[in-house]
């Protein structure tokens, strides 16, 4: 660790913004935001705003993209130029077209497409304001539009990400403990299916570090699940214990 | 933007037979759950760049070719080399590869090589700064997959760090803001030698170094980059599959085992 790096953690654990290590940031979730989607939802994270639109399920075009037995699925997650401190350019990077298909492949596993053959589930996710995290966030945010939209899912997932600060293992990394931490590893969970449907890590952890890190991002995903759940009954005014979100 | 890809019919036939031989511990090919195919390397054998080297793991075939330049760095490390790493999936190496630009998977291909060589820090990027702030050595790795037959992950790792290992590059002097040649070469210094190890998962049950039919009729592959202290420097689900806690511990011990054999075959390591 080189001197010059700001101090991200404190004696007594506390991270610059006030939280502990294994804190979330406050979680804020409007669904329906968006009037002419089939599902959506403004989710802020922090000081993350992300905005998220479900289009389908719907024709394909173009039309030999459409497949026999299942829903295709079509996730782009973009970054709005004015979402980070120096203006990105609006075209999509090397890093957002990965970004849109292990979102993609974390969202497949809950996906019932099966039901609906030859067609395709758009999936929008629009980071407004970015501050770390975002693909995790994004993907917490596009399975709550998916329930929005009414498309049947096996579960909802819930991304978190872990990572690493002067040696510590922290969870839910901002902007800044991304850029000057150690390691970040994005994590999403699915409760019902004690399943992991994305994992990543760049960095540099001990194999221990690791494990803690699964299981502090597996916590961390059960306290959004909650949320998420709390958010979908709200807005359908479902009473307590009867989960339509959750086809078994 | 990310569409799902079709599997082909020949894909689900597979994974019924495969369903059934993993559930005896085999595989199709006749490996154990934990065998790589074997892993031969050659370095040196292109003379334009200023490193190379071809990795053939089973009937996988990549070729890395290092080119060494001087140029400026990037305004937020200013005293740092760049590193840039690029992969082609070249329509020699498989009928389902397209010429055109790169696509989403050569992309998380070049990106996590790029990972497993950047976090592991193979290379000293700060060493490659001439003059802080205005001149550094700019390395390039180009990874060419040539003959694709499962798991280019693995192999272009390999062929990447072997290939840094064998660049020999012009050595220039600042004078004033200018770099000059000096007339001689010298060795890229790598520091670390990292590792990757691929796994396919059908179900409960994972396996390494998928071929090119457990490919196809696998759920999903993740893969652990190790480096020589067996830490970990780069991991990704790749696919639409999902894995289980239990499952990610497994693979993660059986991988560092595998690493430190594959370290052995490469001349890296030699306990």
């Amino acid at each position: 660790m080189t001197e010059e790096k700001t101090k991200l953690i404190d004696e007594n654990g506390i991270r610059t913004d006030g939280r502990k290590s294994d804190e979330l940031r406050p979680v804020s979730i409007e669904l329906g935001y968006l009037k002419h989607a089939d599902g959506s939802v403004l989710y802020e994270q922090g000081k993350c705003k992300i905005l998220v639109a479900v289009f389908g399920p719907s024709e394909v075009h173009p039309k030999h993209l459409e497949l026999p037995d299942r829903a295709i699925l079509r996730v782009r997650y973009h970054m709005a130029p004015f979402s980070v401190d120096e203006r990105k350019s609006p075209a999509p990077s090397r890093r957002e077209m990965e970004l849109s298909m292990v979102i993609r492949n974390a969202l497949e596993p809950i996906m019932m497409t099966e039901l609906f053959p030859r067609t395709v589930v758009e999936v929008f996710i629009e980071i407004l304001q970015a501050d770390g995290g975002t693909r995790v966030a994004g993907l917490t945010a596009a399975a709550l539009a998916l329930a929005d939209a009414g498309i049947p899912l096996r579960g909802i997932v819930s991304g978190c990400a872990v990572g690493k600060i002067h040696g510590t293992m922290v969870l839910d990394l901002n902007d800044t403990e991304d850029k000057e931490g150690d390691a970040d590893m994005p994590i999403a969970y699915i409760p019902t299916m004690s399943k992991i449907s994305l994992l990543q890590m760049d960095g540099l952890l001990t194999r221990e570090e690791f494990r803690q890190g699964i299981s502090m991002a597996i916590n961390g995903s059960m306290k959004l699940y909650a949320m998420q759940v709390a958010a979908l009954k709200s807005k359908y005014n479902l009473p307590e214990g009867q989960e339509k979100e959750e086809t078994q | 933007m990310s569409v799902t890809k079709e599997h082909s019919v020949i894909s689900r036939i597979l994974h019924k037979e495969m369903l059934d031989l993993l559930a005896k511990d085999k595989r199709i090919d006749g490996r154990s759950l934990s065998e790589f195919r074997k892993i031969e390397f050659e370095t040196g054998l292109l003379k334009k760049a200023e490193g190379s080297a071809l990795v053939t793991l089973g009937g996988t075939k990549v070729l890395v070719g290092v080119k060494v330049e001087v140029g400026t760095p990037f305004p937020d490390t200013p005293d740092q080399g760049v590193l840039t790493v690029n992969a082609e999936l070249l329509p020699l190496a498989s009928p389902t590869f397209e010429p055109g630009p790169p696509d989403e998977r050569s992309i998380a291909l070049a990106r996590y090589v790029d990972r497993s060589i950047r976090e592991s820090k193979s290379i000293d990027l700060e060493a490659l700064a001439l003059k802080p702030g205005k001149v550094v050595y700019v390395v390039y790795v180009d990874v060419y997959v040539l003959d694709y037959n499962g798991n280019m992950t693995d192999t272009a790792v390999l062929a990447a760090v072997k290939a840094l290992e064998n660049t020999n590059m012009k050595k220039f002097n600042i004078e004033g803001d200018v770099p000059v040649f000096s007339g001689e070469l010298m060795p890229l210094i790598v520091k670390d030698y990292p590792v990757s190890t691929t796994f396919g998962i059908v179900g409960e049950k994972w396996f390494v170094d998928p071929d090119l039919e457990e490919e196809q009729a696998s759920e999903g592959f993740t893969s652990f980059t190790y480096t020589r202290d067996g830490n970990l420097c780069a991991v990704m689900k790749n696919d639409q599959g999902y894995l289980s806690p239990p499952q990610i511990f497994e693979m993660l011990d059986t991988g560092w085992e595998k690493a430190k054999e594959i370290g052995r075959i490469m001349n890296w390591r030699s306990d």
